[in-house]
Protein backbone atom coordinates (compact mmCIF):
# COMPACT_ATOMS: atom_id res chain seq x y z
CA UNK A 1 0.00 0.00 0.00
CA UNK A 2 2.72 2.43 1.04
CA UNK A 3 6.20 1.97 -0.41
CA UNK A 4 9.10 4.31 0.30
CA UNK A 5 12.33 3.91 -1.64
CA UNK A 6 15.29 5.76 -0.19
CA UNK A 7 13.10 8.69 0.82
CA UNK A 8 14.93 11.36 2.76
CA UNK A 9 14.27 14.82 4.09
CA UNK A 10 16.49 17.67 5.19
CA UNK A 11 15.39 21.08 6.42
CA UNK A 12 17.31 24.12 5.34
CA UNK A 13 18.03 26.23 8.39
CA UNK A 14 20.28 29.30 8.12
CA UNK A 15 21.86 28.06 4.90
CA UNK A 16 22.59 24.60 6.29
CA UNK A 17 20.86 21.31 5.58
CA UNK A 18 19.68 19.69 8.79
CA UNK A 19 18.75 16.07 8.09
CA UNK A 20 15.43 15.03 9.63
CA UNK A 21 15.08 11.68 7.88
CA UNK A 22 17.96 9.61 6.52
CA UNK A 23 17.29 7.66 3.28
CA UNK A 24 14.58 5.24 4.34
CA UNK A 25 12.80 2.25 2.82
CA UNK A 26 9.37 1.55 4.21
CA UNK A 27 6.70 -0.95 3.21
CA UNK A 28 3.27 -0.90 4.74
CA UNK A 29 0.71 -3.47 3.65
CA UNK A 30 -2.96 -2.80 2.90
CA UNK A 31 -5.21 -3.09 5.94
CA UNK A 32 -2.44 -3.14 8.50
CA UNK A 33 -2.02 -0.92 11.52
CA UNK A 34 1.56 0.28 11.36
CA UNK A 35 3.09 2.10 14.31
CA UNK A 36 6.10 4.37 14.28
CA UNK A 37 7.59 5.00 17.69
CA UNK A 38 10.36 7.39 18.65
CA UNK A 39 11.24 10.19 21.02
CA UNK A 40 10.55 13.76 19.96
CA UNK A 41 12.95 14.81 17.24
CA UNK A 42 13.47 11.22 16.06
CA UNK A 43 11.92 12.04 12.68
CA UNK A 44 8.66 10.13 13.07
CA UNK A 45 6.51 13.19 12.49
CA UNK A 46 8.47 14.01 9.33
CA UNK A 47 8.06 10.43 8.10
CA UNK A 48 4.28 10.56 8.66
CA UNK A 49 3.89 13.95 6.94
CA UNK A 50 5.84 12.73 3.91
CA UNK A 51 3.08 10.21 3.23
CA UNK A 52 0.54 12.92 2.30
CA UNK A 53 3.29 15.34 1.30
CA UNK A 54 2.58 17.88 4.00
CA UNK A 55 6.38 17.66 3.98
CA UNK A 56 8.04 17.60 0.59
CA UNK A 57 10.71 14.89 0.33
CA UNK A 58 14.28 16.02 -0.44
CA UNK A 59 14.74 12.87 -2.50
CA UNK A 60 13.63 9.29 -3.03
CA UNK A 61 10.43 7.82 -4.41
CA UNK A 62 7.09 7.25 -2.72
CA UNK A 63 4.51 4.88 -4.17
CA UNK A 64 1.15 4.78 -2.48
CA UNK A 65 -1.65 2.53 -3.68
CA UNK A 66 0.23 2.04 -6.95
CA UNK A 67 0.53 5.76 -7.56
CA UNK A 68 3.83 7.63 -7.74
CA UNK A 69 3.04 10.32 -5.18
CA UNK A 70 6.37 12.10 -5.63
CA UNK A 71 5.39 12.95 -9.22
CA UNK A 72 1.95 14.43 -8.49
CA UNK A 73 1.25 18.04 -9.49
CA UNK A 74 -0.77 20.43 -7.31
CA UNK A 75 -4.22 19.26 -8.44
CA UNK A 76 -3.18 15.60 -8.44
CA UNK A 77 -1.89 16.06 -4.91
CA UNK A 78 -5.21 17.57 -3.75
CA UNK A 79 -7.10 14.63 -5.23
CA UNK A 80 -4.67 12.18 -3.61
CA UNK A 81 -5.00 13.88 -0.21
CA UNK A 82 -8.76 13.29 -0.29
CA UNK A 83 -7.93 9.59 -0.11
CA UNK A 84 -5.75 9.98 2.96
CA UNK A 85 -7.40 10.96 6.24
CA UNK A 86 -5.41 12.49 9.07
CA UNK A 87 -5.99 13.05 12.78
CA UNK A 88 -3.88 15.15 15.09
CA UNK A 89 -2.65 15.38 18.67
CA UNK A 90 -4.46 18.67 19.23
CA UNK A 91 -7.44 17.64 17.05
CA UNK A 92 -7.19 20.77 14.84
CA UNK A 93 -10.94 21.20 14.60
CA UNK A 94 -12.30 24.51 13.33
CA UNK A 95 -13.55 26.33 16.41
CA UNK A 96 -15.90 28.45 14.28
CA UNK A 97 -17.81 25.47 12.91
CA UNK A 98 -20.16 23.02 14.58
CA UNK A 99 -19.31 19.35 14.95
CA UNK A 100 -21.46 18.52 11.89
CA UNK A 101 -19.88 21.29 9.82
CA UNK A 102 -16.39 20.14 10.81
CA UNK A 103 -17.16 16.63 9.63
CA UNK A 104 -18.79 18.00 6.47
CA UNK A 105 -15.79 20.17 5.56
CA UNK A 106 -13.73 17.59 3.62
CA UNK A 107 -16.88 16.57 1.71
CA UNK A 108 -17.66 20.21 0.95
CA UNK A 109 -14.10 20.79 -0.26
CA UNK A 110 -14.25 17.73 -2.51
CA UNK A 111 -17.58 19.04 -3.80
CA UNK A 112 -18.85 15.71 -5.11
CA UNK A 113 -21.97 15.21 -2.99
CA UNK A 114 -25.33 16.91 -3.14
CA UNK A 115 -26.48 18.74 -0.04
CA UNK A 116 -28.73 15.86 0.99
CA UNK A 117 -26.11 13.16 0.41
CA UNK A 118 -23.67 15.24 2.41
CA UNK A 119 -26.02 15.58 5.38
CA UNK A 120 -26.73 11.87 5.27
CA UNK A 121 -23.03 10.99 5.20
CA UNK A 122 -22.29 13.33 8.13
CA UNK A 123 -25.11 11.78 10.19
CA UNK A 124 -23.77 8.30 9.39
CA UNK A 125 -20.23 9.27 10.44
CA UNK A 126 -21.35 10.89 13.69
CA UNK A 127 -23.33 7.76 14.54
CA UNK A 128 -20.24 5.65 13.82
CA UNK A 129 -18.13 7.60 16.34
CA UNK A 130 -21.01 7.87 18.84
CA UNK A 131 -21.57 11.62 18.65
CA UNK A 132 -25.00 11.93 16.98
CA UNK A 133 -26.28 13.94 19.93
CA UNK A 134 -23.53 16.52 19.60
CA UNK A 135 -23.92 17.46 15.93
CA UNK A 136 -24.80 21.08 16.60
CA UNK A 137 -22.30 21.75 19.36
CA UNK A 138 -19.06 23.65 18.87
CA UNK A 139 -15.71 21.94 19.54
CA UNK A 140 -15.12 24.11 22.64
CA UNK A 141 -18.14 22.41 24.25
CA UNK A 142 -16.65 18.91 23.88
CA UNK A 143 -14.19 16.88 25.95
CA UNK A 144 -10.81 15.85 24.53
CA UNK A 145 -11.98 12.34 23.69
CA UNK A 146 -15.09 13.67 21.94
CA UNK A 147 -12.98 16.13 19.96
CA UNK A 148 -10.76 13.31 18.75
CA UNK A 149 -13.86 11.34 17.74
CA UNK A 150 -14.97 14.34 15.67
CA UNK A 151 -11.43 14.35 14.21
CA UNK A 152 -11.79 10.67 13.29
CA UNK A 153 -15.23 11.20 11.75
CA UNK A 154 -13.85 14.11 9.74
CA UNK A 155 -10.84 12.07 8.60
CA UNK A 156 -13.11 9.24 7.41
CA UNK A 157 -15.60 11.50 5.62
CA UNK A 158 -14.19 11.05 2.11
CA UNK A 159 -13.83 7.26 2.57
CA UNK A 160 -10.01 7.34 2.55
CA UNK A 161 -7.85 4.25 2.05
CA UNK A 162 -5.26 5.40 4.55
CA UNK A 163 -5.58 7.06 7.95
CA UNK A 164 -2.59 8.93 9.37
CA UNK A 165 -2.56 9.45 13.14
CA UNK A 166 -0.21 12.10 14.48
CA UNK A 167 0.17 11.40 18.23
CA UNK A 168 -3.61 11.10 18.22
CA UNK A 169 -3.89 10.02 21.86
CA UNK A 170 -1.00 11.93 23.41
CA UNK A 171 -3.24 14.73 24.71
CA UNK A 172 -5.78 12.31 26.22
CA UNK A 173 -6.05 10.63 29.62
CA UNK A 174 -5.44 6.84 29.81
CA UNK A 175 -9.12 5.87 29.81
CA UNK A 176 -9.97 8.10 26.84
CA UNK A 177 -6.84 6.88 25.07
CA UNK A 178 -8.09 3.30 25.42
CA UNK A 179 -11.50 4.13 23.96
CA UNK A 180 -10.04 6.09 21.03
CA UNK A 181 -7.61 3.24 20.28
CA UNK A 182 -10.47 0.79 20.40
CA UNK A 183 -12.38 2.92 17.89
CA UNK A 184 -9.33 2.96 15.60
CA UNK A 185 -9.02 -0.84 15.85
CA UNK A 186 -12.72 -1.26 14.98
CA UNK A 187 -12.43 1.06 12.00
CA UNK A 188 -9.36 -0.81 10.81
CA UNK A 189 -11.27 -4.09 10.92
CA UNK A 190 -14.57 -2.87 9.48
CA UNK A 191 -13.24 -0.75 6.65
CA UNK A 192 -9.98 -2.61 6.00
CA UNK A 193 -8.39 0.80 6.37
CA UNK A 194 -4.61 1.06 6.45
CA UNK A 195 -3.60 3.01 9.55
CA UNK A 196 -0.21 4.60 10.12
CA UNK A 197 0.26 6.06 13.57
CA UNK A 198 3.12 7.75 15.33
CA UNK A 199 3.50 7.82 19.09
CA UNK A 200 6.07 7.95 21.84
CA UNK A 201 4.14 5.43 23.94
CA UNK A 202 4.88 1.72 23.56
CA UNK A 203 1.51 1.01 25.13
CA UNK A 204 -0.28 2.53 22.12
CA UNK A 205 1.76 0.29 19.82
CA UNK A 206 1.03 -2.78 21.95
CA UNK A 207 -2.72 -2.18 21.95
CA UNK A 208 -3.48 -1.59 18.26
CA UNK A 209 -0.52 -2.10 15.95
CA UNK A 210 0.32 -5.10 13.81
CA UNK A 211 3.82 -3.96 12.96
CA UNK A 212 6.09 -1.31 14.38
CA UNK A 213 9.13 0.69 13.33
CA UNK A 214 11.38 2.22 15.97
CA UNK A 215 13.02 5.49 15.01
CA UNK A 216 16.03 7.24 16.42
CA UNK A 217 17.86 10.25 14.98
CA UNK A 218 16.13 10.08 11.58
CA UNK A 219 16.74 6.36 11.09
CA UNK A 220 14.46 3.33 11.48
CA UNK A 221 16.62 1.31 13.85
CA UNK A 222 14.35 -1.70 14.18
CA UNK A 223 11.09 -2.93 12.70
CA UNK A 224 8.96 -6.04 12.68
CA UNK A 225 5.78 -7.45 14.13
CA UNK A 226 4.86 -5.89 17.45
CA UNK A 227 5.37 -9.23 19.25
CA UNK A 228 8.87 -9.64 17.81
CA UNK A 229 9.96 -6.12 18.61
CA UNK A 230 8.19 -5.99 21.95
CA UNK A 231 9.33 -9.33 23.29
CA UNK A 232 12.81 -9.49 21.78
CA UNK A 233 14.02 -5.92 21.40
CA UNK A 234 17.48 -5.63 19.81
CA UNK A 235 18.30 -1.94 19.62
CA UNK A 236 19.04 0.15 22.71
CA UNK A 237 16.24 2.62 21.87
CA UNK A 238 13.71 -0.19 21.55
CA UNK A 239 14.82 -1.72 24.83
CA UNK A 240 14.29 1.62 26.55
CA UNK A 241 10.77 1.91 25.15
CA UNK A 242 9.92 -1.62 26.28
CA UNK A 243 11.21 -0.93 29.77
CA UNK A 244 9.18 2.27 29.92
CA UNK A 245 6.07 0.38 28.86
CA UNK A 246 6.60 -2.28 31.52
CA UNK A 247 7.37 0.40 34.05
CA UNK A 248 10.61 -1.25 34.99
CA UNK A 249 13.20 0.99 36.54
CA UNK A 250 16.39 0.76 34.52
CA UNK A 251 18.35 0.17 37.73
CA UNK A 252 16.45 -3.02 38.44
CA UNK A 253 17.72 -4.36 35.16
CA UNK A 254 21.25 -4.44 36.51
CA UNK A 255 20.15 -6.86 39.20
CA UNK A 256 21.85 -10.04 37.94
CA UNK A 257 20.18 -12.13 40.63
CA UNK A 258 23.65 -12.85 42.06
CA UNK A 259 22.16 -14.05 45.33
CA UNK A 260 19.83 -16.52 43.57
CA UNK A 261 20.87 -20.15 43.38
CA UNK A 262 20.68 -22.32 40.25
CA UNK A 263 20.15 -21.69 36.53
CA UNK A 264 18.36 -18.56 35.40
CA UNK A 265 16.30 -18.54 32.25
CA UNK A 266 13.69 -16.41 30.54
CA UNK A 267 10.65 -17.97 28.90
CA UNK A 268 8.49 -16.10 26.44
CA UNK A 269 5.04 -17.48 25.65
CA UNK A 270 2.74 -16.29 22.91
CA UNK A 271 -0.81 -17.13 21.94
CA UNK A 272 -2.39 -20.28 23.35
CA UNK A 273 0.92 -21.38 24.91
CA UNK A 274 0.45 -18.57 27.43
CA UNK A 275 -2.34 -20.54 29.08
CA UNK A 276 -0.69 -24.01 28.95
CA UNK A 277 0.32 -25.39 32.38
CA UNK A 278 3.93 -25.84 31.24
CA UNK A 279 5.86 -24.92 34.40
CA UNK A 280 4.03 -27.35 36.66
CA UNK A 281 4.26 -30.19 34.15
CA UNK A 282 8.00 -29.77 33.64
CA UNK A 283 8.62 -29.44 37.37
CA UNK A 284 6.72 -32.65 38.09
CA UNK A 285 8.32 -34.67 35.30
CA UNK A 286 11.93 -33.63 35.89
CA UNK A 287 11.91 -32.94 39.61
CA UNK A 288 13.31 -29.39 39.30
CA UNK A 289 12.18 -26.62 41.59
CA UNK A 290 11.46 -23.25 40.11
CA UNK A 291 10.97 -19.79 41.48
CA UNK A 292 9.66 -16.86 39.47
CA UNK A 293 12.03 -13.87 39.66
CA UNK A 294 10.19 -11.52 37.35
CA UNK A 295 7.29 -11.78 34.98
CA UNK A 296 4.45 -10.26 33.09
CA UNK A 297 1.39 -11.65 31.39
CA UNK A 298 -0.51 -9.34 29.07
CA UNK A 299 -1.81 -8.88 25.54
CA UNK A 300 -0.33 -7.53 22.34
CA UNK A 301 -3.33 -6.38 20.31
CA UNK A 302 -5.45 -9.57 20.55
CA UNK A 303 -2.64 -12.03 21.25
CA UNK A 304 -1.91 -13.02 24.84
CA UNK A 305 1.73 -13.31 25.83
CA UNK A 306 3.79 -14.01 28.91
CA UNK A 307 7.39 -13.43 29.78
CA UNK A 308 8.83 -15.04 32.90
CA UNK A 309 12.31 -15.01 34.40
CA UNK A 310 12.85 -18.24 36.38
CA UNK A 311 15.48 -19.75 38.63
CA UNK A 312 15.73 -23.56 38.38
CA UNK A 313 17.43 -25.79 40.93
CA UNK A 314 17.54 -29.51 41.90
CA UNK A 315 16.23 -32.41 39.81
CA UNK A 316 17.23 -33.12 36.22
CA UNK A 317 18.11 -29.62 34.91
CA UNK A 318 19.14 -30.74 31.42
CA UNK A 319 15.91 -32.65 30.93
CA UNK A 320 13.95 -29.60 32.07
CA UNK A 321 15.75 -27.35 29.58
CA UNK A 322 15.13 -29.88 26.83
CA UNK A 323 11.43 -29.95 27.71
CA UNK A 324 11.24 -26.16 27.53
CA UNK A 325 13.09 -26.19 24.20
CA UNK A 326 10.61 -28.67 22.81
CA UNK A 327 7.59 -26.74 24.04
CA UNK A 328 5.98 -23.85 22.17
CA UNK A 329 7.97 -21.18 24.01
CA UNK A 330 10.98 -19.02 23.38
CA UNK A 331 13.83 -19.91 25.74
CA UNK A 332 16.80 -17.80 26.73
CA UNK A 333 19.32 -19.11 29.26
CA UNK A 334 20.56 -16.11 31.16
CA UNK A 335 22.94 -17.97 33.47
CA UNK B 1 -37.31 72.92 27.22
CA UNK B 2 -36.50 74.58 23.94
CA UNK B 3 -35.78 77.92 25.59
CA UNK B 4 -33.62 76.19 28.15
CA UNK B 5 -31.58 74.56 25.41
CA UNK B 6 -31.37 77.87 23.54
CA UNK B 7 -30.12 79.65 26.67
CA UNK B 8 -27.64 76.95 27.56
CA UNK B 9 -26.34 76.48 24.03
CA UNK B 10 -26.83 79.89 22.38
CA UNK B 11 -24.59 79.26 19.38
CA UNK B 12 -25.75 75.79 18.46
CA UNK B 13 -27.48 75.66 15.10
CA UNK B 14 -29.28 72.30 15.28
CA UNK B 15 -29.98 71.84 11.55
CA UNK B 16 -26.28 72.41 10.96
CA UNK B 17 -25.38 69.88 13.66
CA UNK B 18 -27.76 67.39 12.03
CA UNK B 19 -26.19 67.93 8.63
CA UNK B 20 -22.70 67.57 10.11
CA UNK B 21 -23.73 64.34 11.84
CA UNK B 22 -25.02 62.95 8.54
CA UNK B 23 -21.77 63.98 6.85
CA UNK B 24 -19.71 62.26 9.52
CA UNK B 25 -21.79 59.11 9.21
CA UNK B 26 -21.54 58.99 5.42
CA UNK B 27 -17.79 59.69 5.50
CA UNK B 28 -17.40 56.95 8.06
CA UNK B 29 -19.63 54.48 6.20
CA UNK B 30 -18.09 55.15 2.80
CA UNK B 31 -14.50 55.09 3.94
CA UNK B 32 -15.00 52.03 6.18
CA UNK B 33 -16.55 50.11 3.29
CA UNK B 34 -13.65 50.80 0.94
CA UNK B 35 -11.08 50.31 3.70
CA UNK B 36 -12.43 46.81 4.38
CA UNK B 37 -12.74 45.99 0.66
CA UNK B 38 -9.12 46.96 0.02
CA UNK B 39 -7.58 46.17 3.39
CA UNK B 40 -8.91 42.62 3.78
CA UNK B 41 -7.21 41.24 0.63
CA UNK B 42 -4.10 43.26 1.46
CA UNK B 43 -4.05 41.78 4.96
CA UNK B 44 -4.51 38.25 3.56
CA UNK B 45 -1.66 38.90 1.11
CA UNK B 46 0.59 40.18 3.90
CA UNK B 47 -0.24 37.09 5.94
CA UNK B 48 0.28 34.54 3.15
CA UNK B 49 3.62 35.96 2.00
CA UNK B 50 4.86 36.60 5.55
CA UNK B 51 7.58 34.71 7.38
CA UNK B 52 7.01 30.92 7.62
CA UNK B 53 3.61 31.09 5.92
CA UNK B 54 2.11 29.21 2.98
CA UNK B 55 3.55 31.48 0.28
CA UNK B 56 6.57 32.91 2.02
CA UNK B 57 8.06 35.53 -0.35
CA UNK B 58 10.76 37.40 1.51
CA UNK B 59 11.33 40.15 -1.09
CA UNK B 60 7.67 40.74 -1.89
CA UNK B 61 6.67 40.78 1.77
CA UNK B 62 9.46 43.24 2.62
CA UNK B 63 8.33 45.57 -0.17
CA UNK B 64 4.64 45.37 0.76
CA UNK B 65 5.51 45.79 4.39
CA UNK B 66 7.57 48.89 3.62
CA UNK B 67 4.74 50.41 1.59
CA UNK B 68 2.29 49.82 4.42
CA UNK B 69 4.67 51.27 6.96
CA UNK B 70 5.37 54.36 4.84
CA UNK B 71 1.64 55.05 4.51
CA UNK B 72 1.14 54.49 8.21
CA UNK B 73 3.93 56.84 9.21
CA UNK B 74 2.67 59.80 7.14
CA UNK B 75 0.67 62.03 9.53
CA UNK B 76 -2.94 62.03 8.37
CA UNK B 77 -3.05 65.82 8.11
CA UNK B 78 -0.24 65.68 5.53
CA UNK B 79 -1.85 62.77 3.69
CA UNK B 80 -5.02 64.85 3.36
CA UNK B 81 -3.16 67.57 1.50
CA UNK B 82 -0.86 65.33 -0.55
CA UNK B 83 -3.88 63.33 -1.71
CA UNK B 84 -5.82 66.32 -3.12
CA UNK B 85 -4.74 65.89 -6.79
CA UNK B 86 -5.48 62.13 -6.68
CA UNK B 87 -8.80 62.73 -4.98
CA UNK B 88 -9.83 65.09 -7.78
CA UNK B 89 -8.95 62.41 -10.34
CA UNK B 90 -10.96 59.73 -8.50
CA UNK B 91 -14.06 61.64 -7.35
CA UNK B 92 -13.96 64.81 -9.42
CA UNK B 93 -13.78 67.00 -6.33
CA UNK B 94 -11.56 67.44 -3.31
CA UNK B 95 -14.34 68.95 -1.22
CA UNK B 96 -17.17 67.62 0.89
CA UNK B 97 -17.89 64.03 1.85
CA UNK B 98 -16.80 62.66 -1.55
CA UNK B 99 -13.50 64.54 -1.34
CA UNK B 100 -12.78 63.24 2.14
CA UNK B 101 -13.30 59.53 1.44
CA UNK B 102 -10.20 58.78 -0.69
CA UNK B 103 -7.67 60.16 1.83
CA UNK B 104 -9.56 58.44 4.66
CA UNK B 105 -9.37 55.11 2.80
CA UNK B 106 -5.68 55.55 1.98
CA UNK B 107 -4.99 56.50 5.59
CA UNK B 108 -6.92 53.61 7.15
CA UNK B 109 -6.31 50.73 4.72
CA UNK B 110 -2.68 50.00 5.70
CA UNK B 111 -3.66 50.17 9.37
CA UNK B 112 -6.58 47.78 8.85
CA UNK B 113 -4.48 45.43 6.69
CA UNK B 114 -1.94 45.09 9.51
CA UNK B 115 -4.70 44.28 11.99
CA UNK B 116 -6.08 41.65 9.60
CA UNK B 117 -2.59 40.14 9.20
CA UNK B 118 -2.27 39.91 12.99
CA UNK B 119 -5.74 38.34 13.32
CA UNK B 120 -4.87 35.71 10.69
CA UNK B 121 -1.60 34.88 12.45
CA UNK B 122 -3.62 34.05 15.55
CA UNK B 123 -5.28 31.16 13.68
CA UNK B 124 -3.85 27.85 14.88
CA UNK B 125 -1.36 26.54 12.29
CA UNK B 126 -2.68 23.05 12.95
CA UNK B 127 -6.05 24.05 11.50
CA UNK B 128 -4.38 25.19 8.28
CA UNK B 129 -2.42 21.94 8.18
CA UNK B 130 -5.57 19.89 8.75
CA UNK B 131 -7.33 21.72 5.91
CA UNK B 132 -4.34 21.17 3.63
CA UNK B 133 -4.39 17.48 4.53
CA UNK B 134 -8.03 17.32 3.33
CA UNK B 135 -6.84 18.35 -0.11
CA UNK B 136 -8.04 21.96 0.03
CA UNK B 137 -6.74 24.48 -2.50
CA UNK B 138 -5.24 27.72 -1.22
CA UNK B 139 -8.43 29.57 -2.03
CA UNK B 140 -10.48 26.98 -0.13
CA UNK B 141 -8.13 27.22 2.84
CA UNK B 142 -8.61 31.00 2.94
CA UNK B 143 -12.39 30.99 2.58
CA UNK B 144 -13.21 27.82 4.53
CA UNK B 145 -10.69 27.89 7.34
CA UNK B 146 -8.60 31.04 7.69
CA UNK B 147 -11.30 33.72 7.42
CA UNK B 148 -13.99 31.90 9.47
CA UNK B 149 -11.47 31.15 12.21
CA UNK B 150 -10.17 34.73 12.22
CA UNK B 151 -13.64 36.30 12.06
CA UNK B 152 -13.75 37.52 15.68
CA UNK B 153 -10.31 39.11 15.23
CA UNK B 154 -11.39 40.68 11.94
CA UNK B 155 -14.49 42.20 13.58
CA UNK B 156 -12.28 43.60 16.32
CA UNK B 157 -10.04 45.08 13.61
CA UNK B 158 -13.05 46.65 11.84
CA UNK B 159 -14.18 48.19 15.15
CA UNK B 160 -10.77 49.71 15.92
CA UNK B 161 -10.48 50.96 12.34
CA UNK B 162 -13.97 52.53 12.41
CA UNK B 163 -13.12 54.42 15.58
CA UNK B 164 -9.82 55.60 14.12
CA UNK B 165 -11.75 56.77 11.06
CA UNK B 166 -14.08 58.83 13.28
CA UNK B 167 -11.11 60.80 14.56
CA UNK B 168 -9.67 61.08 11.05
CA UNK B 169 -12.95 62.58 9.77
CA UNK B 170 -12.51 65.42 12.27
CA UNK B 171 -9.30 66.37 10.48
CA UNK B 172 -10.89 66.31 7.06
CA UNK B 173 -12.41 69.69 7.90
CA UNK B 174 -8.99 71.06 6.98
CA UNK B 175 -9.67 70.35 3.30
CA UNK B 176 -13.35 71.24 3.53
CA UNK B 177 -14.56 67.76 4.27
CA UNK B 178 -17.31 68.76 6.68
CA UNK B 179 -18.73 66.68 9.50
CA UNK B 180 -18.90 66.98 13.29
CA UNK B 181 -15.16 67.26 13.84
CA UNK B 182 -14.98 70.10 11.34
CA UNK B 183 -17.79 71.87 13.19
CA UNK B 184 -15.97 71.49 16.49
CA UNK B 185 -12.80 73.04 15.03
CA UNK B 186 -14.46 75.90 13.13
CA UNK B 187 -17.06 77.03 15.68
CA UNK B 188 -15.73 75.70 18.92
CA UNK B 189 -12.06 76.44 18.47
CA UNK B 190 -11.71 79.17 15.88
CA UNK B 191 -14.79 81.23 16.87
CA UNK B 192 -14.54 80.31 20.51
CA UNK B 193 -18.04 78.90 20.89
CA UNK B 194 -17.49 76.20 23.53
CA UNK B 195 -21.16 75.12 23.49
CA UNK B 196 -20.83 73.98 19.86
CA UNK B 197 -17.64 72.15 20.70
CA UNK B 198 -19.25 70.37 23.65
CA UNK B 199 -22.26 69.27 21.60
CA UNK B 200 -20.16 67.91 18.74
CA UNK B 201 -17.73 66.17 21.07
CA UNK B 202 -20.62 64.55 22.94
CA UNK B 203 -22.11 63.34 19.64
CA UNK B 204 -18.73 61.93 18.57
CA UNK B 205 -18.40 60.22 21.93
CA UNK B 206 -21.84 58.63 21.50
CA UNK B 207 -20.83 57.47 18.01
CA UNK B 208 -17.59 55.91 19.28
CA UNK B 209 -19.42 54.21 22.15
CA UNK B 210 -22.02 52.76 19.80
CA UNK B 211 -19.33 51.52 17.38
CA UNK B 212 -17.33 49.91 20.19
CA UNK B 213 -20.27 48.12 21.77
CA UNK B 214 -21.65 46.88 18.45
CA UNK B 215 -18.14 45.69 17.53
CA UNK B 216 -17.71 43.93 20.86
CA UNK B 217 -21.06 42.20 20.45
CA UNK B 218 -20.09 40.94 17.00
CA UNK B 219 -16.73 39.67 18.30
CA UNK B 220 -18.46 37.77 21.10
CA UNK B 221 -21.13 36.46 18.75
CA UNK B 222 -18.57 34.94 16.40
CA UNK B 223 -16.22 33.61 19.10
CA UNK B 224 -16.80 29.91 19.69
CA UNK B 225 -13.80 29.32 21.90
Amino acid sequence: MINFHQVHKAYRVAGQDIPALQPTDLHIARGEVFGIIGHSGAGKSTLLRLINRLEEPSGGRMQIDGEDVTALDASGLRRFRQQVGMIFQHFNLLSSKTVADNVALPLKLAGELSRRELEQRVAELLTRVGLSDHANKYPAQLSGGQKQRVGIARALATRPKILLCDEATSALDPQTTASVLQLLAEINRELNLTIVLITHEMDVIRRVCDRVAVMDAGVIVEQGTVAEVFLHPQHATTKRFVLEAEQIDENELHDDFAHVQGRILRLTFQGEATYAPLLGTVARETGVDYSILAGRIDRIKDTPYGQLTLALSGGDLDAALARFEAADVHLEVLR
Amino acid sequence: METLLANLLPNVDWPEIWQASLDTLSMLGGSLLFTVLLGLPLGVLLFLTGPRQMFEQKGFYALLSLLVNVLRSVPFVILLIVMIPFTVIITGTSLGVAGAIPPLVVGATPFFARLVETALREVDRGIIEATQAMGASTRQIITNALLPEALPGIFAAVTVTAITLVSYTAMSGLIGGGGLGDLAVRYGYQRYQPDVMVVTVVLLLVLVQVLQSVGDKLVVHFSRK
